[in-house]
C-alpha cells in the first residue's frame, strides 16, 4: 500500500449512476430548460436590446394569443407529434431512420397525385379511400427499400435513408412543375378548390380537429405496440443486441422490414394529413424539416410516444414563439431555429448528468 | 469550348464539396458521424461574410488586401472551429447521441446562417441595402494572370482562386496523413476500434476532439468558398442549399478516402450541373436530373455492401459512442 501514495488521482471522473429516481431526471431537465430559456434570452437580448421577459411575453402571445394561433399551434404539434411517433420504432430497434422527411414527402405526393389525376372520375368516398391508401402504401416502401438492404447486406441505412430524402424532394420537384397550375409556374396550387375532392372531411367548424384526433389515435396505438406487443419487445431486443435477438430465435431480417414498414407507414400518414388534411397542395417544402425535428423529439422523449407530447409541444411552441419575436422586432425568420437549437443543446447535454455522476477528486489526507 | 466551360463550372461547384466531404473524412475515421455538416458549412460561410461586412464597414473606400482576405477567413475558421467543438463537448465529453447532436447542429447553423444573413445589415445599423461584399469578393477570387492567355487549359485548370487550389492541397494532404504517418495510423484505429486503441495508450477523446474540430474547420472553409468565389459575395438565404448532405454523400463515393474525393467532387460538382447543358430539357425534367448525385451515392452504397470489399467500408466503429467503461 505504500506506492499508493505515488498515484496521481485525475481531478475528477465519471461514474454510472443507477437508474435515476424519476423526480432526479426531470429535475435535471428542468434545470436545462431553465438555464436554455436564460441563455437564448441573452441571445435575444443581445439581438433586439428589448427586456427578455417582454421577449418571454411576446413569445407567449405569437403562440397562444388568438384561438386560431392556438388552433394553428395544435396543428403544428400533431403533425411534428406524427412524424415522431413514426420514426420512434426504427429507432428503438437502433435503426437510424433520418428519411423520415422523404418518407413524409413521398406519402404526400401519392395523396396529391392521387387527388389529381382522380379527382373527378370517381366517387368522393372511394377517392378519400385511395388517397389514404397509396399515400400510406407510398411512405411504407420509400422505407421499405432501405430496410430490405440493411437487413440483407448490412448497407449503412443512416446514409441510405438519408440519400433517399433528396430522391423524394426532386421527384416532388418534378412532379410539382408536371402538375403545374398555370403550367410552367412551378405551382400546384390548391387541388380541386370547387369539388374538394379527396379532401379530409372537417369535423363541425374545426379544421385542423380531424388531423388531430388521428394522430392522437396513432400515438396510442403506437404506445401501445412498442410496450405491450410482441412486435414491440422483439424490435427492443434487435435494438439492444442483435446477437441475443438471434440467439433467443428472433428473426433479425423480418423484425427490420416489419418495423420500417411500419415506421414508414406512419410517415404516409403524416404526408396524408399535411396534403390532404391541410395543405390541400404539394411542394418540396411540404413536411418543412420536420423529418429531421422529429428524430430530436422522439429522443428526446426517450422513445415515449406519450412523452413525445410533451416534447413536440415544446419545440413547435419555440417556433411559433421566436417567429412571433422576429416579426414583432423585424428580425429573420430564422431566428426561431437559433433557439431550438440552443434549447436542444442543453437538453441533449443534460442527459449526462442524469444517467452520470461527477465525482471530485478529494482532499489529501481525507482518503478512506 | 462549352466542354471548358463545363470543366470550369463543375469544379466551382465541386470545391465546396471537396472540403465538406474532406472535413468529414477527416471526422468520420474517428468514428465520429457528424450530420452537423450541412450547418457547420453555414456557419463557415456566414462568418467569412460578417468579417468582411464588418471589415468593409469600418475600412471605408480603401481595403487592405491582406486584411480583407485574412479577417473573413479567420472569422469563418472561428466560426467553424466552435461548431466543432459544441459537438465534439457533447459527443465526447457528454456521451451525447451523434446523430441527435449532428441533425441538432445543422438546425442550429443553418438557422444561424440564414438569421445573420437576413438581418445583418439591420443589426449592424448600417444604410446598405443588402449584403454585397464585392470587393472582398474580388480579392478572394484573385487568379493566375496567366489562365487567359493558356486557352481551353487556363480555363479549366488554371482559372480558380487560392481557396480551390487549397482545397486539393488539403485533401491530398489528408490522404498523405491519413495513410503514411502514425498519427494516421492512430486515428484510423481509434474510428476502427477504439477499446484497442484506448488498450494501446491512444487517447481516443483527445483524436476525436482534435479530428472533429480539424474536420469542421475544414468543412466551414467550404462555405467561405461558396459565398466569396461561387456566388461573389452575395449572401443569400438558403443560397447553399443541400451542398452539405452531397459532402457527406461524397465521403461514400470517395470510399473515405480525400484523394478520391477531388475526382468525386468534380463529377458531382458535373452531376449537379449538368441539367443546364442537356439541349431541349424542361424544367420538370432539370428537376429530374438534380437527383442524380444522390442516386449514384445510393447505387454506389448499395454495391460497397454487396461486395464487401474490406478496404472501402466506412470506420467499424462509425456512429458508435465509445466509452472506456461500457466496454
Amino acid at each position: 500500500m505504500a506506492k499508493h501514495e505515488h498515484v496521481r488521482e485525475p481531478l475528477f471522473h465519471i461514474a454510472k449512476r443507477d437508474t435515476p429516481a424519476w423526480w432526479r431526471a426531470w429535475g435535471i431537465r428542468a434545470i436545462a430548460l431553465v438555464l436554455a430559456l436564460v441563455v437564448s434570452g441573452l441571445v435575444a437580448f443581445l439581438l433586439t436590446g428589448e427586456n427578455p421577459l417582454k421577449l418571454y411575453a411576446t413569445m407567449l402571445e405569437g403562440a397562444f394569443g388568438t384561438s386560431r394561433r392556438v388552433w394553428g399551434l395544435m396543428q403544428n404539434l400533431a403533425m411534428l407529434l406524427c412524424v415522431s411517433v413514426a420514426v420512434t420504432p426504427a429507432f428503438k430497434m437502433r435503426f437510424w431512420n433520418i428519411g423520415a422527411e422523404g418518407q413524409v414527402l413521398i406519402g404526400g405526393l401519392a395523396a396529391a397525385a392521387c387527388m389529381i389525376l382522380l379527382g373527378d372520375s370517381i366517387p368522393h368516398g372511394l377517392l378519400l379511400l385511395t388517397v389514404t391508401v397509396a399515400s400510406i402504401a407510398a411512405g411504407a416502401l420509400w422505407a421499405l427499400i432501405p430496410a430490405v438492404f440493411r437487413a440483407k447486406w448490412q448497407t449503412n441505412e443512416t446514409l441510405f435513408t438519408l440519400m433517399m430524402n433528396y430522391i423524394a424532394i426532386q421527384l416532388v420537384s418534378f412532379f410539382t412543375y408536371r402538375f403545374s397550375v398555370p403550367k410552367g409556374s412551378g405551382q400546384v396550387g390548391v387541388i380541386n378548390r370547387a369539388t374538394h375532392a379527396g379532401w379530409m372531411p372537417t369535423l363541425g367548424k374545426y379544421d385542423y380537429l380531424l388531423n388531430i384526433l388521428i394522430v392522437l389515435a396513432v400515438t396510442v396505438m403506437m404506445a401501445v405496440y412498442l410496450k405491450h406487443s410482441k412486435h414491440g419487445y422483439e424490435l427492443a431486443v434487435v435494438g439492444e443486441s442483435e446477437s441475443t435477438a438471434r440467439y433467443i430465435g428472433i428473426d433479425v431480417k423480418k423484425v427490420i422490414i416489419r418495423t420500417m414498414l411500419i415506421s414508414g407507414a406512419v410517415c404516409g400518414i403524416a404526408g396524408l394529413l399535411l396534403v390532404s388534411g391541410t395543405d390541400h397542395t404539394i411542394s418540396r417544402d411540404t413536411a418543412a424539416g420536420r423529418g429531421f425535428t422529429a428524430i430530436m423529439v422522439s429522443w428526446l422523449a426517450k422513445f415515449d410516444p406519450v412523452a413525445m407530447i410533451l416534447t413536440s409541444f415544446l419545440i413547435v411552441f419555440l417556433e411559433k414563439g421566436a417567429t412571433e419575436i422576429s416579426t414583432a422586432f423585424g428580425l429573420n425568420d430564422s431566428f426561431s431555429e437559433i433557439i431550438t437549437g440552443i434549447i436542444i443543446f442543453f437538453i441533449i447535454g443534460c442527459e449526462f448528468f442524469i444517467r452520470y455522476t461527477v465525482r471530485f477528486r478529494r482532499r489529501e489526507g481525507k482518503s478512506a | 469550348m462549352i466542354l471548358a466551360g463545363f470543366l470550369q463550372r463543375a469544379i466551382m461547384q465541386g470545391i465546396p464539396l471537396l472540403y465538406g466531404s474532406t472535413g468529414e473524412i477527416i471526422t468520420e475515421k474517428s468514428g465520429n458521424l457528424n450530420l452537423g455538416i450541412p450547418g457547420i458549412m453555414y456557419v463557415g460561410g456566414i462568418g467569412g461574410v460578417i468579417g468582411a461586412f464588418l471589415y468593409e464597414q469600418h475600412a471605408g473606400a480603401e481595403l487592405n488586401p491582406f486584411l480583407a482576405v485574412m479577417i473573413p477567413l479567420l472569422c469563418s475558421m472561428a466560426g467553424s472551429l466552435l461548431m466543432g467543438l459544441i459537438y465534439s463537448f457533447l459527443t465526447v465529453s457528454l456521451r451525447a447521441n451523434q446523430n441527435v447532436t449532428g441533425l441538432a447542429l445543422t438546425t442550429f447553423g443553418v438557422g444561424f446562417g440564414n438569421f445573420f444573413g437576413g438581418s445583418l445589415v439591420r443589426l449592424a445599423g448600417s444604410d446598405v441595402p443588402s449584403i454585397s461584399l464585392g470587393r472582398t469578393s474580388n480579392y478572394f477570387r484573385t487568379s493566375l494572370p496567366i489562365a487567359d492567355r493558356l486557352g481551353w487549359f487556363g480555363q479549366i485548370f488554371l482559372s480558380h482562386s487560392f481557396l480551390a487550389y487549397a482545397a486539393i492541397v488539403i485533401a491530398l494532404l489528408t490522404s498523405l496523413i491519413l495513410a503514411k504517418t502514425r498519427v494516421g495510423l492512430h486515428l484510423r484505429a481509434v474510428g476502427e476500434n477504439p477499446a484497442t486503441a484506448d488498450a494501446a495508450g491512444i487517447s481516443v477523446g483527445k483524436y476525436k476532439y482534435f479530428a472533429t474540430c480539424i474536420g469542421s474547420v475544414i468543412a466551414g472553409l467550404g462555405g467561405l468558398y461558396y459565398v466569396m468565389d461561387y456566388a461573389n459575395g452575395v449572401w443569400s438565404n438558403d443560397g447553399f442549399g443541400d451542398r452539405g448532405w452531397l459532402a457527406i454523400a461524397l465521403v461514400i463515393f470517395a470510399v473515405w478516402r480525400p484523394n478520391l474525393s477531388i475526382l468525386g467532387s468534380i463529377l458531382f460538382g458535373g452531376l449537379y450541373i449538368v441539367h443546364n447543358y442537356i439541349p431541349g430539357l424542361d424544367v420538370s425534367g432539370q428537376e429530374l436530373f438534380k437527383m442524380l448525385p444522390y442516386l449514384v451515392t445510393i447505387l454506389f452504397l448499395v454495391a460497397i455492401s454487396m461486395r464487401r470489399k474490406r478496404e472501402a467500408q466506412p470506420p467499424a466503429h462509425l456512429g458508435l459512442p465509445y466509452f472506456r467503461e461500457e466496454r
